[in-house]
């Protein structure tokens, strides 16, 4: 094969792939531009006549999707920030701080990351039941706090910083505390903010949990608006894919922006979230 | 100077406990509520005969969930529904992936115009990609169609055909499937050492016999760890059944996967008894899988 031919198979098959990976959100997006006797045509139109924002006038009125938003944004929020603090102190408990057992307990825990999150929800039910948390926004916040995945990142990477630097900083009279968030947070933030990201984007997306938990309609989160306005609608496509941009542009103009960063936390892991 | 410091560290004293049980308070009440202690309950409710969900009565330790979950014709069905999507979407989604990790891994411009193609529906939501789906799907109007008419086949009934539901499935878990294990199989690429490649070509091997004498060996570790992590969340296909059929669990109630049962009879049925059986049966079957894959795969690695 000469290379010319090579090079050209090559970015014809690459090509093909990335309009099939990116051809979904291309549709929705366009079609939620159309009107409703422009989407049942055949054969579809691959740019709208006239584009029309009736679509997303419709969802906002319809569904209170600004305040799905609002409820997805403080949810991602508080998963976030308060997995990142337990996260930081484990992760320095099980790399630094020397305790009885210390490899032991950290070996189970990584047992316990082929336990389906799926299983625990019988369970899980009851508990938010019993500290009466139903139908409450922190009902799908405090069960999200604490990640072994994230603090199995973390550990790795406080383990890569040389011993030398923390005995420096204990001679220099340094607690532990200070030397953790004066030394080390610094130290790690990029492991911290792709630690994040994942975090965010799962928060963001979780569907299950909120179908379990949120009964009132203004306390739902986005993907559960969406999937409630799919009845409150009736199945009109363009309207549907209009609710679906509102959902998904969000993360993707997070992973345009952090793409990076995202890619070498998913691949440093190994890990579905 | 130094050493004393750390002898004075050192030292056990109560100080030795408390310090790491205060750093490891918050993360561990976060584990030991929602995840050790619900697996204890879920593993107990499963053996629990006549367990009463109000009172939280039952009148002893037995097999009887079990046994009842695997009499019923839907769970079999769903076991069944749930090993043929696992069966088809993990090597499709690993074949292909690995088609575009390697192509990714040669030198090409615009690395990163296709790496955020590839990678993008990674980020977005099950439910609302789901939907798309749904719409590309579509018997009347779904772009799906309309492509194959060009090509002369008839419309098909993607989603409400209980014979196509599942390849309608299949399509959407592969397609979803793709970017994680293209990320994950590209750093595996990335970590071989060039220079196996350069003495082969210098031996005269052909790019093919490269890549399944030198490449897929070498990656092995890399498609095992995939293979196991996509078999495992391919086994709780579940959510995907919301977006595409409306929380049904397909056309005529034909496409039962293993969580929808489990989901079902929590959630809708309240019988905790049976949802717990037949999620510990699904989590006791993958967990058989990923240890025969581990032991072969160091079997692989003494060659």
């Amino acid at each position: 094969m000469s290379d010319l031919v090579k090079k050209t198979l090559i970015y014809t098959l690459l090509a093909v792939g990335a309009i099939i990976m990116v051809f979904p959100f291309f549709w929705m997006f366009i079609s939620s531009l159309k009107t409703a006797a422009e989407v049942n045509t055949s054969p579809p139109t691959f740019l709208p006549a006239v584009p029309t924002f009736q679509n997303y006038v419709f969802a906002l009125k319809t569904a209170p999707f600004a305040r799905y938003f609002l409820n997805s944004v403080i949810v991602t929020l508080a998963c976030v920030t308060a997995t990142m603090f337990t996260t930081i102190l484990g992760a320095f408990a099980f790399s630094r701080l020397k305790f009885p057992g210390r490899e032991f307990i950290f070996a189970s825990l990584i047992a316990m990351m082929m336990i389906p999150f799926e299983m625990l929800i019988i369970s899980n039910y009851s508990t938010m039941v019993a500290w009466k948390l139903i139908d409450t926004l922190p009902a799908l916040i405090i069960p999200f706090t604490s990640s072994i995945f994230y603090t199995y990142i973390l550990r790795n990477f406080f383990l890569s910083v040389p011993d030398s630097l923390y005995w420096s900083a204990r001679v220099d009279g340094a607690s532990n505390w200070t030397y953790l968030w004066r030394i080390m947070v610094p130290l790690a933030k990029p492991t911290l903010v792709t630690i994040g990201l994942l975090n965010a984007i799962i928060a963001w997306n979780s569907f299950l949990w909120s179908v379990l938990m949120i009964n009132t309609q203004a306390k739902r989160t986005l993907p559960f608006g969406l999937f409630a306005f799919t009845t409150e609608s009736g199945i009109r496509y363009e309207r549907l894919m209009a609710g679906a941009t509102i959902v998904v542009l969000p993360m993707i103009i997070l992973f345009l922006t952090a793409r990076k960063s995202i890619v070498t936390g998913v691949s440093r892991g190994g890990m579905k979230g | 100077m130094r050493r004393t410091a750390v002898k004075n560290d050192e030292r056990i004293t109560l100080a030795t406990f408390l310090q790491p049980a205060a750093y490891l308070t918050p993360f561990m009440l976060g584990i030991l509520i929602f995840t050790v202690y619900p697996f204890i309950n879920v593993v107990l409710i499963s053996f629990r005969e006549d367990y009463k969900v109000l009172s939280r009565e039952f009148s002893g330790y037995g097999l009887g969930n079990y046994a009842r979950v695997f009499a019923d014709p839907t769970f079999i069905n769903a076991l069944k529904n749930t090993a043929i999507f696992v069966a088809a979407v993990v090597p499709a989604a690993t074949v292909i992936s690995l088609l575009i990790a390697v192509l990714l891994n040669s030198k090409i411009k615009l690395q990163g115009l296709f790496q955020t193609a590839f990678f993008m529906p990674m980020v977005t939501s099950v439910t609302a990609v789901g939907l798309v789906w749904r719409w590309l799907f579509n018997f009347d109007y779904g772009l799906i169609n309309y492509l194959l008419s060009l090509f002369d086949v008839g419309a098909i009934n993607w989603l409400n055909d209980p014979r196509y539901a599942i390849y309608s499935l299949i399509i959407y878990g592969t397609w979803s499937m793709l970017p994680f294990t293209i990320i994950i199989l590209l750093a595996g690429l990335q970590n071989i050492n060039p220079q196996f490649d350069v003495a082969a070509k210098a031996d005269g091997a052909s790019p093919l016999d490269i890549f399944f004498r030198i490449t897929v060996p070498l990656l092995a570790p890399t498609i095992g760890l995939v293979i196991i992590v996509n078999m495992i969340s391919a086994s709780k296909v579940f959510m995907e059944l919301f977006p595409l059929f409306g929380g049904k669990p397909g056309p005529a109630y034909s496409l039962y996967t293993v969580i929808y049962y489990m989901y079902e009879q929590f959630y809708v049925k309240w019988r905790l008894g049976p949802a717990a059986a037949s999620a510990m049966i699904l989590f006791l079957i993958v967990l058989v899988f990923t240890l025969i894959q581990l032991l072969l795969q160091r079997k692989w690695k003494n060659y």
